[in-house]
């Protein structure tokens, strides 16, 4: 009996080790990056990076602000393009839709999730890029609406797969009493479930922002890559995320330039860190309110 | 009356929305199929690219492909199940479990290029001596830590969706907690945990960005883990990025989403299987 204790122990002892992995890999990301990045500041003020608008890593100068704005802008333009058609799927699946198209819909949203980021900045590359440029008669489509178009479809399997969780989790009753008032269907839906899930609702799309700041490859294909500050989304832009991949490979190891990328990403980083902290918060609060 | 008129056009409005969201998908992949369908054959998955891509097959990048995927899942998978046996069977919930969770959670959100940034600073500059600097095994390894979050979430869930009573059962014939893991819990997570898996080699293979200061865009094939290589991701950025050939492009991306599409309809059966389970039970 006493031995078997003891390999129960040595079990535990050795998943615990495992289990911290988690933890040591995220401290490890953590440091190095602020390790890459930090010494940049020794350089370049943390004002002239957030603020100036000149990034000529040849002279020295490295104003981050138009891919900042860039970022902001293409996540921004996917916001505003998939949460109306986000919460309106979630609410179809979740209210209206009868069991045949769910089987359908359903699996289309689990591999539109699936599909490589890649493979979105090709479709977009060719697709997206043209349809823009006829659509809104500009000279080249590459611009942050075209990234923005592409970024919309990729988060939408995030918004629609959390929006019809918490709309699912709403009680029964509130539903019931909204029908037993003489409410339709849709206008149970507008005011009584989609208010009720709103802030569940509200965390899928923090979580979609953060997958959006972050997407490198798809937005790098089809943004145009220009080092301009960026007047509007029929603009040619470049990215945080895309400025990185792309000098990475002309950067001399440890140089100021290097130095800067790192600092580049620094900026995602930590945007989309408070944005999952923020998400799980909202989340957890979201399912103590209706248990 | 405007009530029912406002009822019956949200509901088209709601049946259209899931309508373009099927559109948009039969778009994406028919563009994909349409494009590359004409580019691929045996030979073009079997050959040596020749004239810098122009010509030839892909073999080196789907060689690199399974390298990279087999080191991320021999890294994530025995640590990302151990960490959910860990969480759901030697822990009861509390600040230890907490910590883990959202370690976990945080490391998921991480963006890919930041992996990337941190693959090349830890494995090539700071451990190139053990890892050959930008080779598979380091390209891997950056994988693996990038699926890890998603192991340890789904194989947590499979885990504690073994009924409790089954655990106590066992327990209650006089096992011990090591031999009701391995006769009870392991068994009946299997499903789930294999989805989980298969869910994260698909990530693993798709993945471009946290890779791609990894790779060499060399026409080789990989000598061993410690040699360079290429995946088909980061051939198919290459490629396209650099508007060097769009047939082969294609080529690839046809074939790197019909290997998306294979592992996401063994999933697909694999999920029935665990639904079939759980009625059972």
């Amino acid at each position: 009996m006493k031995k078997l204790f003891d390999q129960e122990r040595v079990v535990g002892a050795a998943l615990m080790v495992f289990s911290i992995t988690a933890l040591v890999i995220l401290l490890l990301i953590m440091l190095f990056i602020l390790d890459g990045g930090l010494p940049l500041f020794n350089k370049v003020s943390v004002s002239d990076f957030l603020l100036g608008d000149k990034w000529v890593p040849a002279k020295g100068l490295f104003g981050a602000s138009q891919f900042i704005v860039a970022a902001l802008l293409v996540t921004f333009g996917a916001i505003l393009l998939s949460v109306p058609l986000g919460i309106s799927c979630a609410v179809f699946l979740a209210e209206i839709a009868p069991g045949w198209a769910k089987r359908i819909v359903r699996p289309a949203i689990e591999l539109l999730a699936g599909i490589p980021s890649i493979i979105y900045g090709v479709f977009a590359l060719i697709i997206i890029v043209s349809l823009v440029r006829v659509t809104f008669n500009v000279a080249t489509g590459e611009t942050i609406l075209a990234a923005s178009i592409v970024l919309a479809i990729m988060i939408l399997p995030i918004i629609i797969s959390i929006s019809q969780d918490s709309i699912e989790s709403v009680p029964r009753l509130y539903k019931e009493g909204s029908y037993a008032l003489g409410a339709t269907d849709w206008q149970t839906i507008h005011r009584v479930l989609v208010p009720a899930a709103g802030p569940g609702i509200v965390a899928g799309i923090i979580l979609a922002m953060g997958r959006a700041i972050g997407e490198t490859m798809a937005v790098v294909l089809v943004i145009g890559n220009v080092e301009k500050m960026p007047a509007g989304l029929l603009d040619p832009g470049e990215t945080l995320t895309s400025a990185i991949l792309l000098e990475m490979g002309e950067a001399v190891v440890k140089s100021t330039h290097y130095n800067a990328l790192f600092c580049l990403g620094l900026v995602p980083f930590i945007l989309v860190l408070f944005m999952s902290v923020l998400s799980s918060r909202l989340t957890t609060k979201n399912k103590a309110r209706f248990a | 009356m405007l009530s029912k008129n406002a009822d019956r056009l949200a509901k088209i409005w709601l049946w259209l929305s899931a309508l373009v969201i099927i559109l948009v998908l039969l778009s994406v992949l028919g563009y994909v199929f349409i494009n590359g369908i004409g580019a691929i054959s045996v030979s073009f998955l079997l050959d040596m690219p020749q004239n810098n891509w122009r010509e030839g097959g892909i073999y080196p990048a789907i060689v690199g492909s399974l390298i990279v995927v087999f080191v991320a899942l021999a890294f994530a998978a025995p640590v990302g199940v151990g960490t959910a046996m860990y969480l759901t069977e030697f822990r009861t919930e509390g600040l230890v479990t907490r910590i883990i969770r959202t370690s976990s959670d945080a490391l998921n959100a991480v963006p890919s290029i930041v992996f990337g940034l941190f693959g090349l600073s830890l494995f090539v500059f700071y451990l190139g001596d053990y890892t050959g600097g930008p080779s598979l095994l380091s390209a891997g390894l950056t994988l693996g830590f990038m699926i890890l979050p998603t192991i340890i979430r789904t194989s947590e869930v499979a885990m504690r969706n073994v009924p409790y009573a089954e655990r106590m059962e066992s327990f209650g014939m006089g096992a011990s907690k090591l031999q009701t893991i391995r006769n009870i819990v392991l068994p009946g997570a299997v499903p789930g945990i294999a989805t989980g898996l298969i869910l994260s080699i698909g990530r693993a293979v798709g993945e471009t960005a946290p890779i791609i200061f990894m790779v060499a865009l060399n026409p080789t094939i990989p000598k061993s883990l410690f040699g360079s290589g290429n995946t088909l991701t980061t051939q198919l950025y290459y490629l396209s990025m650099e508007g060097i050939s769009m047939k082969v492009a294609f080529g690839t991306a046809l074939t790197l989403m019909l290997v998306i599409l294979t592992l996401n309809a063994i999933t697909r059966v694999f999920k029935k299987r665990l639904s079939r389970n759980l009625r059972r039970c």
